[in-house]
């Protein structure tokens, strides 16, 4: 498997890094090779937030995206600042809340997270496991089974049975 | 072997518990934090302690006098604590205390750009405290090489009774990637010389016939003497300007005359190259992609990176300015190891540098361009 690059864009404390970390983690059980990296600003809560994650059967030096070749928006603000660096053919999951932007050489897939995360599950903070499902669904990047591994050894003790639940949701919402 | 996803920074932690630090002092600070957080949660369970200080100054001086009593110690800190660090950095080399300081670099000058990414300490490292002295400083590019190497900083430290700067990179010390936690037969770990004679017989800076490094006896242990800032004798009490030449000249020469064991370096695709980078910590990484794509296209390039920064390789960059017609330093700063590698290099061929300033890691796509701007084909 050739480099793939993801990103997940978003508002700081939506728990896009710890999603990020979760999906590298998942990559290392598949025998693969990941690299993480975040970048925020200065404030604990709110700004743009966003986690990248590199994953490839080779080494990977350069450890940023530059081509990215999938990315997820849980905000208007991020999808806007990060939609240019998404390759041509590449995915675009967005939350419904946010406009489509206008791009037709892209993969566009617009879905309920944030509603799902509050309506369905009654927890707004799961909303970036959700997204996690959704992105394995649709690009299959790596094992179901890894990715879940993964989820329980990185979520908080007490919250594994809902967050293996969110997951789900992420593979349906993607179906 | 285990492997792990690991952040650069907990791997910090988990190389300096290996190599047997017991004691971190240190006041938190972006994009170092998870150093001293993760610190506070490991050292209790190797029976080790943990304090945070009151600020910068104080950490290093706790730091200090912890391993004063015979323990390895740690602090880490990023530009603006690295700054007030420094008085207390010049009381360890002249005082030759082992400890490890470690600084994430960030934006500067003062609070600069707290969470972007920049190289711009190396001549602080080097020459951030006042007065007459030489420095060990490292300068990892990985996760595996930030644990491997914090190992081997407390190594030179006890070795050669020295504060050693751990210098890394905001990108490297937040990234996470996968790392093998190596086993112990494949790490090795000095500790400090403890004096053989009795306490009634000890002088703390008393060199035997044919080495550099004084014997050093913990605190607390019947072995009694003096610790000054100033200029001392043997004893360790101050001593007038006619002891400063002698013990200076042996504070430098510890180091300097032993370049060749501290000196560690990557040479990546030198053989044949005509044209050399020159590059350390993360952008390292990027010239090694832009060196894969150049040499698909037929460029003869290659990369020499050192990973102990300070002393400098200066044999390697002697000889690598004989071999090479171009060296390009590549950095995130506005050309300060680029004045070391013209200094060493630039009798004998073309020394250009390449940076920028404004918290965004240098892409292979620009190292490239730059390099192909400047080739004569």
């Amino acid at each position: 498997m050739k480099r793939k690059e993801f990103r997940l864009s978003g508002s700081g404390g939506q728990g896009l890094i710890t999603a990020g970390i979760i999906l590298a983690e998942a990559a290392l059980f598949d025998g693969l090779n990941a690299v993480q990296s975040q970048s925020y600003g200065p404030e604990a809560r709110g700004g743009a937030s966003k986690a990248e994650v590199i994953i490839s059967e080779e080494e990977i030096d350069f450890p940023k995206v530059t081509d990215c070749d999938v990315l997820l928006s849980l905000t208007k603000l991020s999808c806007d600042k990060y939609i240019s660096g998404l390759r041509a053919g590449g995915i675009l999951i967005i939350d419904e809340s946010i406009e489509k932007p206008e791009r037709d050489d892209i993969i566009t897939y617009s879905l309920p997270i944030l509603k799902t995360a509050v309506t369905t599950l009654n927890k707004p903070m799961v909303a970036n496991i959700i997204a996690l499902g959704i992105i394995n669904q649709i690009t299959k990047i790596v094992s179901k089974e890894s990715l879940e591994k993964a989820v329980l050894s990185r979520v908080p003790k007490g919250t594994e049975e809902l967050n293996i639940k969110a997951l789900k949701e992420g593979f349906i919402l993607a179906r | 072997m285990t492997i792990k996803l690991m952040q650069g920074n907990e791997a910090c932690v988990e190389g300096a518990l290996r190599a047997g630090m017991r004691f971190y002092a240190g006041y938190p600070i972006t994009p170092s934090t998870e150093i001293a957080e993760i610190a506070s949660v490991e050292l209790p369970k190797y029976g080790g302690k943990f304090i945070q200080m009151e600020d910068e100054i104080s950490g290093m001086a706790a730091a200090i006098g912890a391993s004063l009593t015979g323990i390895k110690s740690m602090t880490a800190t990023s530009g603006p604590g690295f700054s007030l660090k420094q008085e207390n950095l010049g009381f360890a080399i002249i005082g030759e205390i082992p400890c490890v300081v470690v600084n994430v670099q960030r934006g500067g000058p003062s609070t600069g750009l707290p969470t972007a990414p920049s190289q711009g300490d190396i001549m602080q490292a080097r020459w951030g405290t006042h007065g007459d002295h030489s420095i060990i400083a490292l300068y990892p590019n990985s996760v595996r090489e930030i644990y491997d190497t914090t190992i081997r900083a407390f190594n030179l430290a006890e070795k050669y009774r020295t504060p050693v700067i751990l210098l890394l990179d905001e990108i490297i010390g937040h990234m996470r990637e996968k790392i093998e936690i190596p086993d112990d037969s494949e790490i090795e770990i000095i500790n400090r010389k403890k004096p053989t004679c009795s306490p009634k017989e000890y002088k703390a800076y008393k060199v035997k016939d044919g080495d550099m490094v004084p014997e050093m006896a913990p605190f607390g242990s019947g072995y009694r003497f003096h610790v000054t800032g100033l200029v001392h004798g043997e004893t360790g009490f101050p001593a007038g300007s006619d002891k400063s030449e002698s013990l200076l000249n042996r504070l430098i020469r510890k180091i300097e005359d032993n370049v060749d064991d501290i000196c560690t370096y990557d040479e990546y695709m030198l053989e044949d190259a005509d044209t050399a980078i020159v590059s350390f910590g993360c952008t390292s990484r990027s010239a090694i992609a832009a060196i894969k794509n150049l040499r698909k296209e037929g460029y003869k390039i290659g990369m020499f990176r050192p990973i102990t920064i300070w002393p400098s390789p200066e044999k390697k960059l002697i000889e690598l300015s004989k071999k090479v017609n171009r060296i390009v330093v590549v950095e995130m700063n506005a050309g300060q190891y680029f004045l070391e590698v013209d200094r060493i290099a630039g009798k004998n061929t073309q020394v250009e540098k390449y940076g920028r300033l404004n918290g965004e890691i240098i892409t292979p796509d620009e190292i490239i361009s730059v390099i192909k701007e400047g080739h004569n084909a």
